[in-house]
């Protein structure tokens, strides 16, 4: 196991920012730690990584129990923290080289070069970290993480403030590194975890109230599947309805209609063929892949 | 340690304050044992440098914290710290790396006035007669001191995330340990309280270094305060983990 927690509990005053968590985690894996916020990814990053201690609890990296052998944890770590935080003094280059004087980093200045051309810095290299925006900065904050090559990377929203074109490129190197390293990664965008994570582990306040791989959790969802449609002219709801398989029909204004039904038939076939039938044209014919985000508030709902 | 020594010393010299203290000092010490008619050197007519270490612990009082101030609380306001402590060192590698940098600008502050005691050693007369013991004596001492101050400022600036309490904190810190208990012996107390009092003080211990005797318990004194706040800096960012 790359990464093992034991019933880890953290309190802060009275309130348990995280209640009693236990999971493992292979090497090689990337896993998504999702919540609302406050639910306490946060926390359980913050433990992992040797920054606060738990109330209770243990949890390993590679063996080496986090509270008793920090030192060891820290070296097989790279830690993004949520805020993205840097010496903004500092050049780019500057600050990688700064970094890489933690560890045992052998041939430095390749290193440091050759994290430039990963994270994609290279135009920015000669600048100061204050003056680069936020994405680059994103790729300052990934690049000092992954500088001594760790064998797990824990990133605390890593994609935060990017523009789509960077979430893109940030995606695809988190992927890429992802082939060799246990990546832990926490993020609010589902499709994020869709594209990205192999499991999931969902954290409602404090309490871990899922963790299973991707397609699992998405099964978990599709009790129902939905469908958005549009025909070029009108139906009717009640004609609509009672289509086998269709659970629930809802107008969406003008011609367009949600319509949930049975996920194990395909409603799309059903719907098209209902179309030919009554000699109306689709106009469109989406599937709703909100599967994913059905469970997260399914399971994140206050109780 | 290293790392943290390097990173603090080169964000010394890309800012203006390391550049701003190391003439400050010079300027202000320099006036004062050359031109000021008052306590300029050529008009008191002895050989000595006393005026530079009466005005040295008075200036090291404002310039110090303002060089320690932003060492922890600016990490803590920016939030690097968290990078700072999740690093393969300990708390009091961190703690240390950061001291030896603040003590490395003071030495670079107090190294030109080396001059001035080569002068006086060209004034005098005849040449070459001065109390050389006293002020190598008084030398070590001044740097101690500083060291001293540092391990003051760098305590202030861990207890809070605002530079500027930082420095006031640092200021008082240093003020009070270095002359308050000279004062405080002056009220109507019994001797022995007096004595002690006394000893608690850096100036006495900085003062009887002045005399060229480098006294073992002098030595120590100055150890055990660093030491001290050192180890109170541990314990504040320790406290995170309460």
């Amino acid at each position: 196991m790359s990464v093992k927690v034991q019933d880890l509990t953290k309190i802060y005053g009275t309130q348990n920012a995280i209640d009693h968590i236990s999971f493992d985690i292979a090497e090689g894996a990337i896993v998504g730690l999702l919540g609302p916020n406050g639910a306490g990814k946060s926390t359980t990053m913050k433990i992992l990584t040797g920054f606060i201690p738990q109330s209770s609890g243990q949890a390993w990296v590679h063996g080496y129990n986090v509270a008793e052998n920090s030192l060891e944890v820290r070296r097989l770590t790279g830690y993004l923290p949520e805020s993205n935080p840097l010496y903004t003094d500092m050049y780019v280059q500057e600050y990688l080289h700064y970094v890489a004087g933690f560890y045992q980093v052998a041939r430095k200045s390749a290193r440091v070069k050759e994290m430039i051309d990963i994270t994609g810095l290279g135009i920015e290299q000669h600048k100061k970290i204050g003056q680069l925006s936020k994405g680059y900065r994103q790729r300052v904050g990934l690049a000092q993480a992954m500088i001594h090559d760790p064998k797990v990377l824990i990133l605390d929203e890593p994609t935060s403030g990017l523009d789509p074109n960077q979430l893109v490129e940030i995606r695809k190197l988190i992927i890429e590194i992802g082939k060799q390293k246990t990546i832990i990664l926490s993020t609010h965008i589902m499709q994020e975890v869709e594209a990205m994570c192999e499991r999931v582990i969902i954290i409602n306040r404090g309490k871990m109230v899922a963790n299973d791989s991707v397609a699992q959790l998405q099964k978990r969802a599709t009790g129902a599947a939905s469908v958005q449609v549009e025909f070029s002219a009108a139906v009717e709801a009640a004609v609509l309805k009672k289509l086998p398989g269709i659970i629930d029909v809802k107008n969406e204004g003008g011609n367009r209609w949600l319509v949930s039904g049975n996920a194990k038939a395909d409603i799309r076939k059903l719907l098209f063929d209902f179309a030919v039938q009554k000699q109306l044209t689709v106009l469109s014919l989406n599937q709703r892949e909100n599967s994913l985000e059905e469970v997260f508030r399914e399971l994140t709902r206050k109780k | 340690m290293f790392t943290v020594f390097k990173r603090e010393i080169s964000s010394f010299l890309s800012s203006l304050i390391a550049y701003i203290v190391i003439v400050v000092f010079l300027l202000v010490t320099g006036l004062f044992m050359w031109v000021f008619p008052d306590y300029s050197l050529l008009d008191y007519g002895y050989a000595s440098l006393d005026q530079l270490f009466v005005i040295g612990p008075w200036l090291f009082m404002f310039l110090i914290p303002a060089i320690t101030m932003r060492f922890f609380s600016e990490e803590k306001r920016t939030g690097t710290i968290e990078l700072l402590f999740t690093k393969p060192v300990t708390d009091l590698q961190i703690i240390l790396g950061k001291f030896l940098a603040g003590f490395a600008l003071v030495i670079f502050a107090v190294l030109p006035t080396v001059l001035y005691a080569i002068t006086l050693w060209f004034l005098a007369d005849p040449v070459g007669n001065i109390d050389t013991g006293g002020i190598l004596g008084s030398y070590i001492g001044l740097l101690l001191l500083g060291a001293v101050f540092v391990s003051i400022g760098i305590f202030a600036s861990a207890i809070t995330d605002n530079q500027i309490v930082a420095f006031i904190l640092g200021l008082f810190l240093c003020f009070f340990m270095y002359s308050a208990f000279d004062s405080l012996k002056l009220l109507n107390l019994p001797v022995k309280t007096q004595l002690i009092l006394e000893q608690l003080g850096i100036s006495s211990h900085f003062y009887a270094m002045g005399k060229g005797v480098i006294d073992t318990r002098d030595l120590v004194y100055f150890g055990s305060v660093i030491s001290l706040f050192v180890m109170l800096t541990k314990t504040v960012l320790e406290s995170r983990k309460w």
